[in-house]
């Protein structure tokens, strides 16, 4: 592939929004691993999530609006999705579209639910979590005991 | 005739799953409170989500065209490999919540140790829903304590809710000729080796929710052959009816 190929189809799979969260792109929450050797390969968060059928669907129309039918996408389970493969800017939207997103360097640790949130509306870490799950697999629901603003967290995986 | 121990050891995974995620899918919109409702229903749907590769994993290996859904939705009760313990009813709260915790617990470890075994269709299956597992395993824990130090009422249950499940837990950990065959095979676990870090990890949840940990009763067996509980067969026929009127329908 040439070097200005790639780029577009960089371009391309940016324009991919997670079909759940559209704030963020799937290259941006780490869905997409790679671009090579005529193949796109992504990775599912949840195992269960109904979103990857619909992620899957949705990368394949936008590379065959933008002219690469034949790049292949390949799903692959390992090294297995992490919180930690959501980018900085991924990060940024997160909070701005009012999701706590997850701390860095939660794999480690696993699924450290318990620790602090900060309120994605005031700031505040006084917050305190409502239920361990909230409106799909990724999140779980919170609240702030200062702005008393419900919240979604991204879950740390 | 003849099986083949690596596509049962998919077969028997794919089966624990599906069958505990289609259980918790009766609750939805039925559970106590919205919060509640939600835990269950994503509980399950990870569940389904791990049948979805191991079935499909067993559907590839045994190379008849048959895939996830066919193996789901068209083998009878008998051809069904899991454990009874999943299968077991609802019942009320406390019954849903000690299954799983008694069930999440086990997959905890035995994911644990799956993720290192040689095949990497299996490993790599193991490793991607540990992280679900383990969130499974605390969330059930919590409720266990919860309600087994909860109010009079809330401790009853838990200990009529064990002094039915407790008899289902050592078919987990039994290991027959097929599982000592995908040891050798580089795909599955030693479950009988996992025993005593279950038992530590259950007595600790013991402790802390003020249960006692039921006297060992006559275990009951037999799910990983087909010999299952009257339950199984209503669950399939909820489960089945749709896709077996209509084989043909599409989403």
């Amino acid at each position: 592939m040439r070097g200005g190929e790639a780029a577009t189809l960089e371009a391309v799979l940016q324009s991919v929004e997670d079909p759940e969260i559209p704030v963020v792109s799937v290259v941006e929450l780490g869905i997409v691993r790679g671009l090579d050797a005529g193949q796109v390969t992504i990775t599912p968060t949840y195992t269960g999530c109904p979103a990857t059928a619909v992620i899957e669907a949705n990368i394949r129309e936008a590379l065959d609006q933008a002219g690469f039918e034949d790049i292949q996408i390949k799903t692959v389970l390992s090294p297995a999705w992490s919180t930690d493969d959501i980018t900085d800017a991924g990060r940024q939207k997160l909070k701005a579209y009012g999701i706590a997103p997850p701390p860095k360097g939660a794999k480690a640790a696993s699924l450290c639910n318990k620790s602090v949130a900060e309120c994605p509306h005031c700031g505040s870490i006084n917050t305190r979590e409502i239920s361990r799950f909230g409106s799909t697999p990724c999140k779980a629901l919170w609240q702030c005991n200062s702005c008393h603003e419900p919240f979604d967290r991204f879950k740390c995986h | 005739m003849r099986q083949d121990p690596i596509m049962q050891s998919a077969l028997r995974l794919g089966d624990d799953a599906l069958i505990l995620g289609q259980r918790l899918s009766e609750w939805c919109g039925h559970a106590p409170t919205i919060e509640v409702d939600l835990s269950l229903a994503n509980l399950g749907l990870d569940l389904i989500g791990q049948a979805m590769h191991f079935l499909g994993l067993a559907g590839d290996i045994e190379g008849q065209g048959r895939d996830a859904d066919t193996l789901a939705f068209f083998r009878t009760d008998l051809d069904f490999t899991n454990c009874l313990l999943v299968e077991q009813p609802n019942g009320d709260f406390a019954q849903t919540m000690t299954r799983q915790w008694l069930y999440s617990t086990y997959q905890q470890l035995l994911f644990e140790a799956m993720a290192g075994v040689e095949d990497a269709r299996f490993a790599e299956v193991a490793d991607k829903a540990l992280k679900e597992v383990r969130y499974h395993a605390e969330l059930s824990a919590d409720w266990v304590i919860r309600l087994g130090d909860g109010t009079d009422v809330s401790h009853q249950k838990m200990v009529d809710a064990l002094g039915w499940l407790w008899r289902f837990v050592p078919e987990l950990f039994q290991m027959d000729e097929l599982d000592s065959l995908a040891v050798e095979a580089g795909v599955g676990v030693d479950k009988a080796a996992l025993r005593p870090a279950y038992d530590a990890a259950i007595n600790a949840v013991f402790e802390e929710a003020k249960l006692t940990r039921p006297d060992d009763q006559r275990t009951l067996t037999g799910g990983r052959h087909g010999h299952h509980s009257e339950h199984l067969g209503h669950l399939l026929a909820t489960m089945q009816h749709i896709p077996r009127s209509h084989p043909d329908a599409r989403w």
